[in-house]
């Protein structure tokens, strides 16, 4: 099966998302913008570049999985969905609406190309699991990609599915986590710390990779060792900023629960329309 | 019980490649025939309920008919919102299989009493919710279930008994005359119905007629067996190994006052709302906890006197 349609850059299908997530948290009024900014790097090259989806065939059964285990950052799954052909753009407009079925927290029904409906913490990649386990039997080549968030990993639930994945050598697996090491009311270090973190995925078996999770060049050279990887599921811990691309989102917890109104929004968008035209102007050039 | 489960479903299991058994480290002697048979088809996840939960979810949106085995409330409670989320909204073919029903591991005391499951089951949309009465009926439900997709719980008892005539008519969803009789109605969840068969005997020696009837499915609820008996008889009485709240007892109540169809009088039999902190064999505990043939009986007396 053969890479998605998307023709053009990943850094300007992440800028395009970032607009969207923007909208649709200022339109919806709703929370998690900061959330949504800070994987908008790792959507885009993932649908951009890495996985085999065909937005034609959403459901074709070689399909690679992705998995969004941080459901609050749905918006920005529903916006990497739309600006690679999955369904309108304009549909995005319905977020959080009321009779919308593109709610807060990302769901598959009636939205084709999501693979898995969450929102509670800790159950995505025990359903990935099941899925590479099951890839494995049938003997497909298909990957499941799964999303994590760094605040996510205190669920119990995780390190249950981060040990059965080593145990049956799910290398078809790749988890990835979003570590910007910020969570709903504090840093991550003052709440409950992850540190070791990588030594702790090394520890459990896993194929541990550290990477920038805004340099998209990296993020592709990081996904392209997946497929060397023979006996043991791949992590990436994707260092990042919440609320990257927004200059006064950057790094603050405020941004987990705030939505972006009036002048904090009109800053937002007009940052991110600048990044915008740069890319096409450089795309252009 | 649980043996007719598994032996059906090692019968299934050779004609079907995609039937999965997942066990969270359980079954001791029981699974491991089936383990040997089909390597293939068989994970031992390990401690781990809610991880296998989610596994489960996953393996069966690819497209295998997914079973989750373990003991008492590890197959459901530890793990409901993975069954919530990830099962029922994904109408995934996941049929939970919980060995324990009730008082079955009565000695071990009250984390192993599965005493609130069909309440919490019950409630939640796409899930089906059977209890089979003796090990012939839970052959012969295993076999129709597997026939069907979507989430699935079966309860297992310890219960033995029963007798491979008697699950001849036994069909899921629907509910049985297992005796008939025209004075009083004694509806049963499970395994439970050999106490009510034994009261129905004492009774009819008393000149009372009870009809027996055995609920093999909570959900979806055979409605039609309860409203006849409510028209045909002079009263019901339910009876389960479970909390009054939500079970058998309260879907009766619930079926017959959203139909208006009202019995003549209708005592529910259960668990009060305690946990138990005495320990004991099954039938020590039923009785303990008056949920006998013995208390049956009176209750049918005193409600027959009224």
């Amino acid at each position: 099966m053969a890479k998605n349609q998307y023709i053009g850059s990943t850094e300007l299908l992440a800028a395009y998302v970032r607009r969207d997530i923007v909208d649709m948290t200022h339109r919806g009024g709703s929370s998690h913008v900061g959330s949504g900014l800070s994987i908008a790097d790792i959507l885009a090259v993932l649908y951009g570049d890495i996985l085999s989806v065909d937005p034609s065939a959403p459901r074709h059964d070689n399909r690679d999985r992705f998995i969004l285990s941080k459901g609050h950052a749905g918006a920005a799954v529903y916006a990497v969905l739309a600006e690679t052909g999955f369904f309108e753009v304009g549909r995005l407009e319905s977020h959080y609406q009321n009779g919308s079925v593109l709610s807060g927290h990302v769901s598959h029904k009636g939205v084709p190309g999501v693979e898995f409906s969450t929102g509670s913490l800790g159950h995505g990649l025990s359903v990935a699991a099941g899925m590479a386990k099951a890839a494995k039997l049938r003997q497909k080549s298909h990957k499941v990609f799964v999303l994590l968030s760094d605040g996510e990993c205190d669920e119990g639930s995780n390190w249950e599915a981060i040990l059965f994945s080593s145990h049956h050598k799910l290398n078809n697996l790749v988890a990835i986590i979003d570590y910007n090491k910020i969570q709903s009311l504090d840093s991550v270090e003052a709440t409950l710390g992850l540190e070791p973190f990588a030594d702790k995925f090394k520890a459990f078996g896993w194929n541990t990779i550290e990477v920038n999770g805004h340099d998209h060049l990296a993020l592709k050279k990081s996904f392209a060792l997946v497929s060397q990887e023979k006996t043991r599921p791949t992590v990436l811990i994707c260092h990042t900023t919440k609320g990257k691309g927004v200059s006064f989102m950057e790094n603050s917890v405020l941004w987990h629960y705030r939505s972006p109104q009036g002048q904090e929004y009109q800053a937002a968008s007009l940052e991110l329309q600048a990044s915008i035209q740069q890319l096409e102007e450089s795309n252009h050039a | 019980m649980r043996d007719a489960f598994i032996d059906e479903l090692t019968s299934l299991a050779k004609k079907d490649p995609t039937i999965m058994l997942l066990t969270g480290d359980l079954g001791f002697g029981v699974l491991t025939e089936y383990a040997e048979k089909f390597p293939n088809q068989y994970i031992n996840v390990g401690v781990a309920e809610q991880n296998m939960s989610g596994l489960a979810a996953g393996l069966a949106l690819e497209g295998y008919k997914v079973y989750t085995y373990s003991i008492a409330n590890f197959t459901t409670l530890r793990c409901l919102e993975q069954i919530r989320n990830d099962i029922c909204y994904h109408d995934a073919n996941v049929t939970l299989v919980s060995v324990g029903a009730g008082f079955s591991y009565g000695q071990l005391g009250m984390s192993h009493f599965a005493t609130e499951d069909l309440a919490i089951l019950r409630a939640l949309p796409n899930m089906m919710v059977v209890a089979p009465s003796d090990p012939w009926e839970a052959k012969v439900l295993t076999r129709q279930m597997a026939a069907l997709s979507g989430p699935k719980y079966l309860r297992i008892d310890k219960g033995a008994g029963g007798s491979e005539e008697n699950v001849a008519d036994v069909s899921l969803g629907k509910g049985r005359v297992v005796r008939e009789g025209s004075d009083i109605t004694i509806v049963s969840l499970g395994a439970i119905l050999s106490e009510a068969l034994k009261a129905a005997e004492s009774l009819a020696s008393l000149g009372i007629s009870a009809r027996v009837l055995s609920i093999n499915t909570l959900k979806p609820f055979d409605e039609s067996i309860i409203f006849n008996a409510c028209r045909e008889t002079g009263g019901l009485i339910s009876v389960e190994e479970h909390s009054k709240i939500g079970g058998l007892g309260g879907t009766i109540s619930e079926a017959c006052l959203a139909s208006n169809i009202i019995p003549k009088f209708f005592v529910s039999i259960g668990l009060i709302d305690e946990y138990p902190t005495m320990v004991g064999d099954q039938n020590f505990l039923r009785d303990h906890f008056d949920l006998s043939a013995e208390k049956i009986i009176s209750v049918a007396l005193s409600s027959l006197q009224k």
